[in-house]
């Protein structure tokens, strides 16, 4: 049954008005029931594209709060990658503080309205948690993340922000390739030390995958558009429609146009395929190209945008990660009467944030595990029709610690589908390093950094984000994008 | 940026406009692309062969026909308007060396993007023949500007309203068999590019075409524009958009051009009618 926000809202105000005002032991903190999310009725929300998770109301995210046990060896803060203050921002929200909660967020994380909706919480700061360990399970941990999202949003909503100091002009210039969350993160950092920035982004909208990839419903993209704001208020330059290693390399933005230092975040934009018979069929997509034909270029605005919309009725998205689901539910917003993921191992595997795949569940996708594509079939006028999958059994755990599928002999079976969304990861673009002489990449086209300073094997010049982790996560490209300019900054400062 | 600096119409439907694109026009080599979009929010992106550049006054030539929506509007626009979004050079420039004797073949509006290879081929030492076809006198163009630079200009038009009536497989044919040219260069409608290159296949001549197929961002972040060469996948906009023309899977290349037929039908014919509306004024 789906309870409405305001359902919600009058059971937390009832809580409240028993526990406000009281002296509260830690088990009585965690006996607190915790706070659902408020959504938008799945029924509803697969029509449209605005956001699925409402936020807390503000009777919510106290009481949510209160469930914290303010731990003296705080457990939580370990989990998280940039290492916030979490008791302390969590009991300025018990308090009603949301302001300078965020405050406190703002001081470790840029960027808490996005991190608190897309970090994977449940395998980060909520799985070290002590309620969830009291009750041996993570999903009654405290809140983090929701909490973290109603403080940084009410500090935007209410215009309470500080927007970072900037420093005295110290003279110096630096290009940062890529506007993601890896790049916005180095660009505020450098720009706090006085350094002139400019940003280069390829796309005809900055943001990076929070604007070509994660979807509306998921982050809104005002949201994007007022961090990058922010950026542009502090005094950093944003060039869009311009491709670094294309328009100019590396080396002529040092040499020729008198950049000091070059900050690369251009995150891992080359989709993978299986390689698989029939890929190229009509109805192949990679999950890239779904997600950026729905997002960038608004075609789900069907009759407005010129960017067309494949006719799906029954699409397999494979994989198990963030992408897949944003694929899958965006298909089913879409129009597609039956989505599928089919994924090679099973659920407990999955790399998806839990609520995706929640949210995913409610809308009615479908989930096939341990199930193989093994090739794609096709009409006489080269339309996918169908995919053979080969079912799979879980093996010993393989390098990345999950264990691996291995297909069964003689499994294989015919499915039918129109549509076929590839969602099994990306490599890094090979753009910058093809043109740039010095860089040197890993097996995967991973750049090569010092772990401590993120500077790359070519001197000046540091890499953050997917560009150096593979796809990974926002936090972590921010945590990285926030290293390297501390290094860059001293690096800087000594020329 | 990306001011119109000059705007001309070749034919009925194709223009020629100067834009000012500094960094474009320094870092630009034949064979390369822009990918532009205009608007807002709603726009497609679309890419467009760089015809010349002019890397002391900053500017670069496309030339295009209007037959989508995107190019009829950017057709619409005139000098001092500015096109909202441009990106480039993207893709691999033409392998431009002085390979001996060369035939570039151009069908149509892929005259445009071939004549600054021709200038290329010319300047790396080549003797260059080109044979350029259309469907009939009023849709050619450029013909000046290739006699002007190459050694011999064939014109042939599908009605025989100009030059030789004949399809561009036809000449073709005939230099593989007495000319023998070392390299030959086809840029023109994909169908028109399947036929070619398999009328070079039985001599083993060196073939190379520019694809020109459905992409979005054109950084090789989407794999929209992927194609099936010698077996193997790849995108043109990364690792095109030229490639052997022995090896492209001319089959798929021309299924994948019509993913999304039935739409682009409905777009064409709104955007003819504004064109027609236009016409008169221009």
């Amino acid at each position: 049954m789906h309870a409405t926000r305001e359902e919600l809202d009058t059971q937390a105000e009832a809580l409240l008005a028993q526990y406000a005002d009281k002296i509260l032991t830690p088990k009585e903190r965690a006996r607190i029931p915790l706070q659902e999310m408020p959504t938008q009725n799945p029924e509803i929300r697969v029509t449209n594209m605005q956001e699925v998770a409402l936020g807390y109301t503000e009777n919510q995210v106290r009481i949510e709060a209160m469930r914290c046990l303010q731990c003296k060896n705080k457990p939580c803060i370990a989990g998280c990658p940039v290492a916030i203050d979490i008791p302390a921002f969590i009991a300025k929200a018990a308090e009603g503080k949301f302001a300078e909660s965020a405050e406190v967020i703002k001081q470790s994380s840029l960027l808490p309205a996005i991190c608190g909706r897309v970090c994977p919480q449940e395998s980060q700061c909520q799985l070290y948690c002590t309620v969830g360990k009291m009750y041996k399970d993570v999903d009654q941990s405290v809140s983090i993340g929701r909490i973290e999202r109603f403080v940084a949003d009410y500090a935007r909503e209410h215009g309470l922000e500080k927007v970072p100091q900037v420093g005295e002009p110290s003279g110096k210039r630096v290009a940062v390739v890529g506007t993601g969350p890896a790049s916005i993160s180095a660009a505020a950092d450098l720009r706090r030390n006085g350094h002139e920035v400019v940003m280069f982004e390829a796309l005809h909208k900055a943001g990076g995958v929070l604007v070509y990839g994660i979807p509306e419903f998921r982050l809104p993209k005002k949201i994007v558009e007022h961090e990058l704001n922010n950026l542009v208020s502090m005094g950093v330059e944003i060039r869009r429609n311009y491709l670094v290693g294309k328009t100019r390399t590396i080396s002529d933005l040092m040499g020729k146009d008198g950049f000091h230092a070059v900050f690369v975040g251009s995150g891992a934009g080359l989709p993978k395929f299986m390689n698989i018979e029939g890929e190229n069929y009509i109805g192949v997509f990679s999950a890239n190209e779904y997600l950026t034909r729905s997002n960038l270029m608004k075609a789900y605005a069907v009759g407005e945008a010129l960017t067309p919309l494949f006719d799906s009725h029954k699409v397999a998205v494979f994989g198990g990660g963030n992408v897949a689901m944003d694929a899958a539910r965006t298909a089913k917003r879409l129009g597609a009467e039956e989505v599928t993921i089919v994924y090679r191992r099973t659920e407990v595997e999955m790399p998806a944030r839990k609520e995706e795949v929640a949210h995913a569940k409610e809308e009615g996708v479908q989930f096939l595990y341990l199930h193989a594509p093994l090739k794609i079939t096709a009409n006489e006028k080269g339309r996918v029709n169908g995919v053979e999958l080969i079912a799979c059994e879980l093996g010993e755990p393989d390098a990345s610690g999950r264990r691996s599928p291995i297909e069964i002999p003689g499994s294989q079976k015919m499915y039918e589908y129109d549509t076929v969304i590839v969602a099994i990861g990306n490599d890094s673009n090979p753009l910058i390093k093809a043109t740039t002489e010095g860089i040197e990449v890993n097996k995967r086209g991973n750049f090569i950094v010092n772990e401590e300073t993120c500077e790359t094997t070519l001197k000046g010049v540091y890499a953050g984000g997917d560009i150096v982790l593979g796809a990974a996560t926002v936090i972590l490209a921010m945590g990285q994008g926030r290293k390297a300019a501390k290094a860059m900054n001293t690096y800087l400062a000594s020329l | 940026m990306n001011t119109i600096l000059s705007k001309q119409r070749l034919s009925a439907e194709v223009f020629r406009m100067e834009i000012e694109a500094r960094e474009i026009a320094e870092a630009r080599k034949p064979g390369q692309f822009i990918i532009l979009q205009m608007g807002g929010d709603f726009g497609e992106r679309i890419p467009l062969t760089i015809a010349d550049a002019d890397p002391v006054k900053g500017s670069i030539t496309l030339i295009f026909q209007a037959v989508g929506e995107t190019t009829h509007r950017l057709a619409l626009l005139e000098v001092g308007d500015s096109i909202e979004n441009l990106l480039g050079p993207l893709g691999k420039p033409t392998d431009i060396k002085n390979y001996g004797k060369v035939v570039c073949v151009g069908g149509g509006i892929g005259v445009a993007p071939l004549f600054p290879i021709v200038q290329g081929m010319k300047r790396a030492g080549n003797e260059v023949k080109v044979i350029m076809g259309a469907r009939n006198k009023d849709l050619l163009i450029m013909e000046e500007d290739m006699k002007a630079t190459a050694d011999e200009v064939i014109v042939v038009t599908d009605d025989g309203s100009y030059g030789r009536k004949a399809l561009v497989t036809e000449p073709l044919k005939e230099l593989c068999e007495t000319y023998k040219p070392d390299c030959v260069v086809i840029i023109g409608p994909p169908i028109m590019m399947k036929f070619a290159a398999l009328t070079t296949k039985p001599y083993g001549i060196h073939t190379i075409v520019s694809l020109n197929t459905i992409m979005i961002d054109g950084t090789g972040m989407c794999g929209g524009c992927r194609v099936t060469i010698g077996g193997k996948t790849k995108f043109v906009c990364v690792d095109g958009p030229e490639f052997d023309g022995h090896q492209v899977d001319w089959d798929n290349m021309l299924l994948r051009l019509g993913t999304y037929k039935s739409k682009e039908q409905e777009a064409h014919h709104r955007c003819h009618i504004g064109l027609h509306i236009k016409e008169g004024e221009a």
